[in-house]
């Protein structure tokens, strides 16, 4: 029944992937050349009061919107349907959607209660075997949150139709920017995973750089230039308070990034020309050498299991990247590509693929390899892409591309694990340094 | 800059311009501007107890080869000229600061302007300023004073630039 649907879209998002060992038992029919997104149906949700209408057309769009974003899906518009759907509880015409081919189906009906209480009630269904994809839910919220409800619906659909974990109903911090290159403002913002509900974090009076969501998304580290010297904070999300996190005299810190049980704090300390990866215990503050080498060593990042952390060195001559134990010490080279420099490393919430920046012939990527270096492949290319950052269920990065010259501009970019799907993601300002949270 | 740099810079050229006398002139083994051509202007470029004669004749900056933090001949010899300048004017302390052009990735580009104010640093220390004068910050790709995407600007940006601040003393 959703076997067959399951399989369209599978074979959708693996196309142009080589089939590697996936968790799915399902066998995946690989179509070479033209992938066909999944079409799909959803009527305007049912407002089960005159005051809920203006709601359930804005859930509707925001659910519709975040299946036709993953490139999977492709929506029958409202005035191809045959059907209208009045009563939530009122049993399916499939032959009206069948007739209009909408494999999967999606409905809903939005309430308010008059005291900013709302709720989305949905149910999906496999058109043509005429079953329920998921079995009926209802989420709730207050008013103002009815967009991460809507994600919430988009989630368990894009789940059962895919077999990925979900991704929507998350938030991503970054650095929004204004003005030319040599006069750039810098802040911190956060906002939801699409561009919606965009908050300042900070003022542009210091530059600020590549801040990093905590794993439960509480709190992001970052750097900032407020004391005239590069400096690792951390901020609490929800009373947008700073702190200093690395403030000795004499050196500049950097790059940090939190352990996945977020006890740890792994950053760059630069002390005269040398630059090292040290940790620190966010609750003590001790501080630990990570690694001890003339040579550069930054942008490092921690495996999902916390055991090891993939980081970027010099040491070879060239920008490369290697992974030690999460105890620090030796490491070990992943990246051997015939050419091109690699830098700001990041592990996948699965566990299976690093992604980069890589740097060649003038030109810059994104790419995924996995941890042992193998199965190197490029997903974009332009005159500067940097700083990928994964959804949390790791099939989507999100990165920041500049384009040249005086008039270049920074702006934030996703695109699929399999290379397809390269979107711009649109923020009120320039973008850049992406870092996705976690799943709310 | 910060505000309170440009403060101290403006408060330490006004004072350098409102102590200095005719005499401290006929001291100056500087070659060039002001030496035998009668009192130059306290605080102009021809002054050379002067921050801007500090940024205009014995220059204020070096530049890098790409990926490179060390300093070419060019570079040693406008050093040596910082160097003369800061040990014969004792009450400025100094601020090195470290860039890149925009060729790299963001963390790289802050150590390695890091390397090359470092180096600058070091080169200043060798010639007999003292460590305690002198401070470095690098700013990676995040400053360029030339955005052009070419390597004509890309040259310019590849700079470590010393800057000058007021000292606790005199």
């Amino acid at each position: 029944m959703t076997h067959r649907l399951m399989q369209l879209v599978l074979a959708a998002m693996m196309a142009l992937v080589h089939v590697s060992a996936t968790a799915a038992p399902l066998r995946i029919e690989i179509t070479e050349g033209v992938v066909e997104p999944l079409p799909f149906a959803l009527p305007v949700f049912v407002p089960e009061s005159p005051q809920a209408a203006e709601l359930a057309q804005q859930v509707s769009r925001v659910v519709a919107q975040d299946l036709i974003g993953t490139g999977l899906f492709r929506e029958i518009p409202s005035d191809a349907h045959i059907s209208r759907v009045s009563s939530f509880g009122a049993p399916v015409a499939f032959a009206d959607w069948k007739a209009i081919n909408a494999q999967a189906l999606i409905t809903g009906a939005v309430g308010t209660d008059g005291a900013g209480r709302l709720t989305v009630k949905f149910r999906a269904w496999d058109v043509f075997a005429g079953t329920e994809l998921v079995p009926g839910q209802q989420f709730a919220s207050s008013e103002d949150g009815w967009r991460r409800l809507a994600h919430k619906v988009a989630d368990q659909v894009y789940s059962s139709l895919t077999g990925e974990t979900p991704y929507f109903d998350s938030r991503v911090v970054f650095v929004s920017e204004t003005g030319p290159k040599n006069k750039r403002e810098k802040r911190l913002a956060i906002m939801d995973y699409d561009g919606s509900n965009v908050q300042y974090l900070t003022d542009s009076s210091a530059i600020v750089l590549a801040p990093r969501f905590s794993p439960s998304g509480d709190r992001v580290l970052y750097t900032s230039y407020a004391s005239g010297f590069p400096r690792v904070h951390v901020l609490t999300v929800g009373d947008v308070r700073s702190r200093v996190l690395q403030s000795n005299e004499g050196v500049m810190s950097f790059a940090p990034r939190f352990s996945p049980d977020g006890r740890t704090v792994v950053y760059s300390l630069t002390q005269g020309s040398n630059t090292d990866i040290w940790a620190m215990d966010v609750a003590s503050g001790a501080t630990r050498r990570m690694t001890n080498s003339p040579a550069i060593e930054t942008a490092p990042s921690y495996s999902p299991d916390g055991s090891q952390i993939v980081f970027e060195s010099d040491r070879s001559g060239s920008q490369q990247l290697y992974i030690m134990s999460a105890a620090g010490g030796d490491a070990r080279r992943i990246s051997f590509g015939q050419s091109g420099r690699y830098g700001t490393p990041v592990w996948s919430p699965r566990g299976d693929l690093i992604a980069f920046t890589k740097q060649n012939a003038g030109r810059f990527h994104i790419g995924v390899m996995r941890t042992d270096g193998s199965e190197e492949r490029l997903l974009t290319a332009s005159f500067l892409d940097e700083g990928p950052s994964w959804a949390p269920n790791g099939r989507v990065l999100m990165f920041a591309r500049e384009t040249q010259g005086a008039q270049g501009a920074s702006a934030l970019y996703s695109v699929d694990v399999s290379g397809r799907n390269l979107k711009r993601v649109r923020t009120p300002a320039g973008g850049s340094d992406p870092s996705w949270g976690p799943l709310q | 800059m910060k505000q309170i740099t440009k403060a101290m810079m403006l408060v330490a050229v006004l004072g350098v311009a409102a102590c200095t006398n005719a005499n401290r002139f006929d001291n100056d083994f500087d070659a060039g501007a002001g030496a035998g051509t009668g009192v130059a202007v306290p605080g102009s470029a021809d002054d050379p107890t002067s921050v801007a004669h500090f940024q205009q004749r014995v220059g204020d900056r070096v530049l890098f080869a790409v990926d490179q933090s060390n300093l070419s001949p060019e570079g040693q010899t406008v050093l040596a000229g910082q160097a003369a300048w800061l040990l014969r004017n004792s009450d400025y302390l100094a601020i090195i600061e470290g860039h890149a052009d925009e060729q790299g990735t963001r963390q790289y580009n802050l150590a390695l302007g890091a390397r090359r104010a470092n180096a600058v640093m070091e080169y200043l220390v060798a010639q007999g300023v003292p460590q305690s004068r002198l401070k470095f910050v690098s700013y990676g790709k995040e400053r360029p004073i030339e955005i052009c995407s070419q390597e004509a600007c890309y040259a310019q940006n590849r700079r470590a630039v010393t800057i000058i601040s007021a000292g606790l003393t005199g």
